[in-house]
């Protein structure tokens, strides 16, 4: 018999990848809100390797002590299976909704965004922000600072715009998530 | 020991102080037998297990000990294993115990004392952030703030560690919650909506796998540390299912026991170390139901060339193990008993005869006569092998017990020591926590009274938690240490002989205790044997010692243990070792 050498040194953990294309993925996570369960989540996405781009939390159901996790992540089609089922895992997650997949969901996220200038950039940025309907929320002979919701490309698209126009910083919520339709969850 | 049931008036709702309510929940819970080590903030727990005869509080030597004896009693009867410690170092020293439990989702309730809630957060003497640091080691925990949700805790935490995936609960308790009053509430009633683990299996699951199974004409049960999770049940239900079909049984290291070594269809254990005719049934099935089991790399070993020609079946409580290492065809999310009892329903259900075999039979039985474990004759030191082999014969009518700790003799061990029931293996598979063996023995016999515990271990890995044989003298919980003796931490010795080039880097231990006069010291019982003619008269003697023994059996110092796949090999290129005829010379092992 003979052998090919392995590779020195050599390791059952290094497992064949199967190279597969990597998606973005919104995840709504509800969880009983307790001490510590954003710890839980984030420790179980930082302990195995899976992304975090947005991540947001709050209380949305005082009496049923819920809270809802919005998270967008990127990863192969076998990682967020993973992912899915290793949230469910967890003692206090009740459900996790893949709001990408589920084709009825809506994502929205709101951005503060201030941009200095004077003179022609000044006008050329508040025109630009009609167009978006950013709102104007803030404004000083220098300086204007807008509020923005939408979908996170629309955001995006919108600090491309006001970068040459005198943008100073932005301040996102992160995505948040709900599906249509009259049912919960 | 039986745990006094609770009367009416006690498990009705009433007031008592946090540190009653700690004790009176775990008598309800049916615990009776605890292992612990006192500090401040766990004192007012402790003063009320002063006054608490139903319990048998078993007192460690270091924090870890109690948690590696809780494992071993939660795997030898089944139940939960309770574990009691303080704040900050008492909690600090239980994450390797916890993190091994999660790994082999071994059922434990570790109950922690922390700082008095107004000093959270202050760096006060002995805090530490334990729900923090054991967040992502164990299955659930809790920080209890108010005394009034103590008990409801403490309930919900048993639930969780015992139910679904079993696995570690950490329960931390400020040393005021403990002396504040509340109302204690029973178990009924405890129930947590978010926490529904699914134990029956798909119908159409179990339609599909029958299916498969009545067409397969290589099939292999691949079974795990789930089937002895399961309960004594599963077990039976394995057998029987394996009575109808005839299909050949392979087990992981945590499944030894499901399924009886003495079987003719028994193929030994899979993986790394395990048998070459379990190893090529799994590579050359073309069916795999795994029952139990999660594909671990020990297991797998490469990935992409694991197992190529099967269609698979992947019975696990865990959702998450299904599709996490392997692609199966059908997976089925379910308890092993469950999904066992409804195959053996639906097998028989369609009348089918046993399946031909006798080809695969044949051909299991061509790779059985190459005698993979096979070993040299002693030639004037006692081989490890031997050792083991003889401690099996000499043992294996008696109501005996094996734990490990974690290295050569382990799969030694695994490999020579053959099991009929389960239960009766308790080893560190997941972590593999050197150290683990001789306080999970103390944990076995404290549960196990009358019964023969023995630890088998190395020189190395005992040290590790050397110290417990004192525990074993006090509580006179007579477990038997067997070392076997190489001085070398003989599976990295081998690992650097394979793969650095025999580069010993600190592999050797110089400067060995005289196991004999430690065991004297600790007050126990020392034998040291290194003559093979002499071994079975004083393996008699440490059965026959009603008290702890310390074996220190001298054994040949550089032996590998064969058979091994090389990491990252599949399981078809196994290396037998050199006595079995296989081609392999000296230069081609350095290679490996």
């Amino acid at each position: 018999m003979t052998r090919e050498p392995l590779p020195i040194p050599a390791s059952a953990y290094d497992m064949d990848h199967a190279e597969e294309a990597e998606e973005r993925r919104t995840l709504a996570v509800l969880v009983d809100n307790e001490p510590g369960v954003l710890g839980r989540v984030v420790g179980l996405f930082s302990a195995r390797g899976y992304n975090i781009e947005s991540l947001t939390v709050a209380e949305t159901d005082r009496n049923k002590h819920r809270s809802r996790i919005t998270i967008v992540t990127t990863g192969t089609a076998h990682m967020l299976e993973q992912i899915e089922a290793q949230l469910l895992r967890l003692v206090p997650v009740a459900a996790v909704v893949d709001i990408t997949k589920s084709r009825r969901g809506i994502e929205r996220e709101l951005a503060l965004v201030k941009v200095a200038g004077t003179g022609e950039k000044r006008v050329e940025a508040l025109r630009i922000a009609e167009i978006f309907r950013a709102r104007v929320i803030d404004t000083t002979n220098e300086s204007f600072i807008f509020e923005i919701t939408g979908a996170s490309e629309k955001v995006d698209q919108f600090t491309d715009l006001m970068e040459p126009l005198g943008l100073v910083e932005v301040s996102r919520t992160g995505v948040l998530s709900i599906r249509r339709g009259k049912d919960a969850g | 020991m039986d745990t006094q049931p609770l009367t009416e008036t006690e498990t009705k709702a009433r007031t008592m102080t946090g540190a009653e309510i700690v004790i009176t929940a775990l008598r309800e819970q049916g615990v009776d037998t605890m292992f612990g080590y006192p500090g401040g903030a766990v004192l007012p727990i402790y003063d009320a297990i002063y006054s608490e005869d139903s319990i048998h509080h078993v007192l460690v030597r270091h924090e870890q000990g109690a948690g590696h004896a809780a494992e071993g009693y939660a795997r030898s009867t089944g139940k939960p294993g309770v574990a009691l410690v303080t704040s900050g170092p008492g909690a600090t020293n239980m994450v390797t115990p916890i993190t091994d439990a999660m790994m082999d989702s071994i059922p434990m309730v570790v109950i922690s004392g922390q700082v008095p809630t107004h000093l959270i957060g202050t760096d006060a003497f002995q805090e530490c952030d334990t729900v923090g640091i054991t967040r992502c080691c164990a299955k659930h925990n809790y920080l209890v703030t108010d005394v009034e949700d103590l008990a409801r805790t403490i309930h919900e935490a048993f639930l969780i560690a015992t139910s679904g995936r079993p696995g570690p609960v950490v329960i931390d308790i400020p040393k005021d919650v403990q002396f504040a009053t509340g109302t204690y509430i029973g178990k009924e009633g405890v129930y947590k909506p978010t926490y529904q683990p699914k134990t029956e299996p798909s119908p159409h699951a179990i339609e599909d796998t029958i299916a498969l199974m009545r067409a397969a004409r290589r099939p292999v049960f691949y079974t795990g540390g789930g089937v002895i999770n399961s309960g004594p049940e599963a077990s039976k239900l394995l057998r029987e299912l394996q009575e109808a079909t005839g299909f050949p049984v392979t087990s992981t290291l945590m499944g030894l026991g499901a399924f009886p070594a003495s079987h003719p269809d028994w193929l030994g254990m899979v993986g790394m170390h395990g048998a070459y005719e379990a190893n090529n049934a799994m590579h050359d099935c073309d069916l795999m139901i795994c029952v139990g089991a999660r594909f671990d790399d020990r297991v797998t070993g490469k990935v992409s060339a694991f197992s190529p020609g099967s269609r698979k079946v992947h019975i696990d409580i865990d959702p998450s193990s299904i599709n996490k290492i392997i692609r199966v065809d059908i997976p089925i999310v379910a308890d092993c008993k469950a999904a066992l009892k409804a195959l053996l329903d639906g097998w028989k259900k369609t009348k089918a005869k046993k399946p031909d075999l006798s080809d695969w039979k044949a051909q299991i039985d061509k790779w059985r006569e190459r005698d993979c474990f096979a070993y040299p004759e002693n030639d004037g030191s006692i081989r490890p092998q031997y050792a083991v082999e003889r401690l099996y014969e000499l043992t294996r009518d008696r109501d005996t017990y094996i734990t490990t700790e974690v290295g050569q003799h382990q799969m030694w061990a695994a490999q020579h020591y053959h099991f009929e029931e389960p239960n009766r293996w308790m080893t560190s598979g997941g972590l593999g926590t050197m150290g683990y063996g001789l306080p999970s023995a103390v944990g076995v016999q404290a549960a196990h009274r009358d019964s023969l515990v023995i630890d088998i271990a190395g020189e190395a890995s005992v040290q590790m938690v050397m110290q417990e044989i004192s525990t074993a003298v006090q509580h006179k919980l007579p477990i038997k240490v067997f070392i076997l003796n190489n001085e070398w931490m003989g599976m990295v010795r081998q690992w650097q002989e394979l793969l650095h080039g025999q580069r010993y880097s600190h592999s050797y231990s110089e400067s060995l205790p005289d196991f004999v006069k430690l065991a004297e010291a600790y007050g126990a019982h020392g034998i040291q044997c290194s003559d093979p003619d002499e071994l079975d008269a004083r393996i008699q003697e440490m059965i026959d010692h009603p008290g702890p023994v310390v074996f220190d059996c001298l054994v040949t110092k550089a032996e590998n243990c064969f058979p091994m796949i090389p990491s990252g090999a599949a399981h078809n290129e196994m290396i037998l070792g050199s006595i079995s005829g296989d081609e392999i010379d000296e230069e081609g092992r350095k290679l490996v």
